[in-house]
C-alpha cells in the first residue's frame, strides 16, 4: 500500500439502473450519485434498509453488475511513469479474471459450487488459482474451516447438503483464504451463531491489520458496530424511480 | 501494492467471420477474441449458429468471409514445420491445418461416437494421437492411456475394453482423455456434458475446471445449458439468429443481462 492516508478505492457519481425489455422497456433505477473512498485497512458498512442497493453495489465493484454511470478507481502504486491508477467501469471483461485472483474478493450470500466437490477443495480452489502448492493450500483450508468450526468429517464431503450455516462458513473460509487487499461482504454472518460471528469478526479484524479494505453489508447490528470503522447510508443515493420507456423496446419472438 | 498484470496476451481471434447457410442460419459478422487460459462460452437455443461457428473456429469448415487467426507458441511441429506468431487458419494449406488441428488442438464432439473409435481398445484410443505426433513406445504409449483413464476417472485396468461397452458418460471421458493427452493449447468441445445424467455431469464438470486450471487450457465451449455456463466459462458470448446479441463476465451474462433476448434466455432458466 502507498501509504495509509491514500485510499486504495474511489468511487465517484455512481449510478445504477436497470433496462427491463421484459417489461415492456422499463427503467429501474437503483443507485444515484454515490461518492465515497475507502483507505487500506479500513472497513466501511454499507447501511440502510433492504432493497436500497447494497448488494447491487457491491456487484459493481465485483464486476458482477455493468455501471451504468460515474466512475469506480483502484489505486494502485504508480511505477514512475504509470500513476497506478485503474479504473474499473469500463475494464475489459479478460482483465478481471486477474483482478478477482488477485485483488477484488467477494464472499456472497450464497455458496455456488460444482456439485460435488468436497468443501476443503472448495476452499482451496482460490489459492490453488494462485499458484499455491496443493498441500500447502489444503493445509492451509483445512486450518481455516477448523478455526470456522466446520468438524472434520465434513471436509472431504461436498457442501451441496449442509446446513445454512455450515455452507455460509465454507463460503466465508473461500472469500478471505487468498487474503485480497479489496474484500467485498454480503452479510457473511447472516446465518452464524454468537461463536462463529466471533470468528468472523476475527478474521475481518485481521485482515484489516494486514491492510486490506473492507465494504460489507452487516445487518447484525454487534457485529457492525465491531467491525465498522465508518458508516456508508445509501438512502439519500436510492433511485428505485421507475420511468416509462421512451419507445417499445424491440419484440422478441 | 501494484496492479497485478491483466493484460493476457491474444490466442485466437475471429475477424468479421460469417457462414451462411441461409439468411440467419450459421453465424454472421462474428468479432471476438480468445485470451490465453479463458474458458469462453457460446450459449444460445437450437439453431442459433453456435456449432456452425464452432466448427468455423476449429478448423472444420471453412467461413465464407472473415480471419481466423491464431497466435501460436510452438517453434517447430514435429514434422520440422517451424511456425510461430500469428496464423490464419484459411490461409493455411490442408495439410498445416489438419497438423495444428493434431498437435495443437482439441476437438470434444458433443456425441462421444463422433470422436471415438468404438471398436478397438480404450488404450488405442488414447494412444492414437500421441502416435500421430510420432510417439511409438509401446510402454509409454500404454502408461499415458493409464495415466489418463485415471484421471478422468475411468478404471485403468479397463484399458483394453472396446469404448462400445462403456456407458454413455464413460464414453465422454474418454473423449476427453484422448482429446488432452496431447497437451493442447485450444480446445473446443461442443456440449461436452449434453446427454449425459446430471450425476455424471456433475463429475464432468469438476473434472474440467480441475484440467483447465493444472494444464492452463484455453476453451471455446458451446453450451444451451446455462447452469453448465455459469460453472465453466470465465465468458460467454450470447448468439441469437446467427450474430452475437451481447458478450461479457459470465456473471455479467447471467446477473446483469443487457440484451432484451438475454433476459428473456436467463429469465427463462428453471431453478431446482
Amino acid at each position: 500500500m502507498t501509504s495509509l492516508t491514500q485510499p486504495f478505492l474511489t468511487v465517484d457519481a455512481l449510478h445504477k439502473s436497470f433496462v427491463l425489455h421484459g417489461q415492456g422497456g422499463m427503467t429501474l433505477e437503483v443507485m444515484r450519485g454515490l461518492s465515497f473512498s475507502l483507505l487500506p485497512g479500513e472497513c466501511l458498512v454499507l447501511a440502510g434498509p433492504s432493497g436500497i442497493g447494497k448488494s447491487s453495489l457491491l456487484k459493481m465493484l465485483h464486476g458482477s453488475y455493468r455501471v451504468t454511470g460515474g466512475r469506480l478507481r483502484l489505486h494502485f502504486d504508480g511505477d514512475g511513469e504509470e500513476d497506478g491508477e485503474l479504473e474499473l467501469a469500463d475494464l475489459p471483461a479478460h482483465a478481471w479474471h486477474s483482478l478477482r485472483r488477485d485483488v477484488i474478493g467477494y464472499v456472497s450470500q450464497f455458496l455456488r459450487v460444482v456439485p460435488r466437490v468436497p468443501a476443503v477443495e472448495v476452499v482451496m480452489e482460490p489459492l490453488l488459482a494462485c499458484g499455491v502448492e496443493p498441500d500447502e493450500a489444503r493445509e492451509r483450508a483445512e486450518t481455516m474451516l477448523a478455526r470456522l468450526n466446520l468438524p472434520p468429517r465434513l471436509w472431504s464431503l461436498p457442501p451441496g447438503t449442509f446446513s445454512g450455516g455450515e455452507q455460509q462458513r465454507v463460503n466465508i473460509a473461500r472469500g478471505f483464504i487468498a487474503e485480497h487487499p479489496l474484500l467485498l461482504l454480503d452479510e457473511p454472518t447472516a446465518s452464524l451463531d454468537a461463536a462463529n460471528r466471533e470468528v468472523v469478526v476475527g478474521l475481518i479484524e485481521e485482515a484489516k491489520a494486514r491492510g486490506a479494505a473492507l465494504l460489507g453489508i452487516f445487518h447484525d447490528e454487534d457485529v457492525r458496530e465491531r467491525v465498522a470503522d465508518r458508516l456508508l447510508p445509501l438512502e439519500a443515493h436510492m433511485g428505485a424511480v421507475l420511468e416509462a420507456a421512451e419507445s417499445p423496446s424491440e419484440e422478441i419472438r | 501494492m501494484k496492479c497485478p498484470e491483466l493484460q493476457r496476451p491474444a490466442l485466437l481471434e475471429a475477424r468479421g467471420v460469417s457462414r451462411l447457410y441461409g439468411p440467419g442460419k450459421g453465424c454472421e459478422a462474428i468479432d471476438f477474441t480468445l485470451h490465453r487460459g479463458e474458458v469462453l462460452g457460446i450459449v444460445g437455443e437450437s439453431g442459433s449458429g453456435k456449432s456452425t461457428l464452432l466448427r468455423v473456429l476449429s478448423g472444420l469448415e471453412r467461413p465464407d468471409t472473415g480471419q481466423v487467426a491464431y497466435r501460436s507458441t510452438v517453434a517447430q511441429g514435429h514434422d520440422g514445420a517451424g511456425h510461430e506468431g500469428e496464423l490464419d487458419l484459411y490461409a493455411l494449406g490442408e495439410a498445416r491445418r489438419r497438423a495444428l488441428l493434431r498437435m495443437e488442438w482439441g476437438l470434444v464432439h458433443q456425441n462421444p461416437r463422433d470422436g471415438l473409435r468404438l471398436g478397438v481398445s480404450a488404450g488405442a484410443n488414447i494412444g492414437e494421437r500421441l502416435m500421430a505426433l510420432g510417439e511409438r513406445h509401446y510402454g509409454q504409449l500404454r502408461a499415458a492411456g493409464q495415466d489418463w483413464m485415471g484421471r478422468v476417472e475411468l478404471d485403468p485396468k479397463r484399458i483394453d475394453d472396446a469404448p462400445k461397452t462403456f456407458s454413455g458418460g464413460m464414453q465422454q471421458r474418454l473423449q476427453i482423455a484422448r482429446t488432452l493427452v496431447t497437451r493442447p493449447n485450444l480446445v473446443f468441445m461442443d456440449e461436452p456434458t449434453g446427454g449425459l445424467d446430471v450425476s455424471v455431469q456433475a463429475r464432468l464438470l469438476d473434472m474440467l475446471r480441475t484440467l483447465v486450471r493444472e494444464l492452463g487450457l484455453s476453451v471455446i465451449l458451446v453450451t444451451h445449458d446455462l447452469a453448465v455456463a455459469r460453472l465453466l466459462a470465465h465468458r460467454l458470448m450470447v448468439m441469437r439468429r446467427g450474430q452475437v446479441v451481447e458478450s461479457g463476465l459470465t456473471d455479467q451474462i447471467l446477473d446483469d443481462p443487457q440484451h432484451a433476448y438475454t433476459q428473456l434466455l436467463v429469465s427463462s432458466v428453471l431453478t431446482p
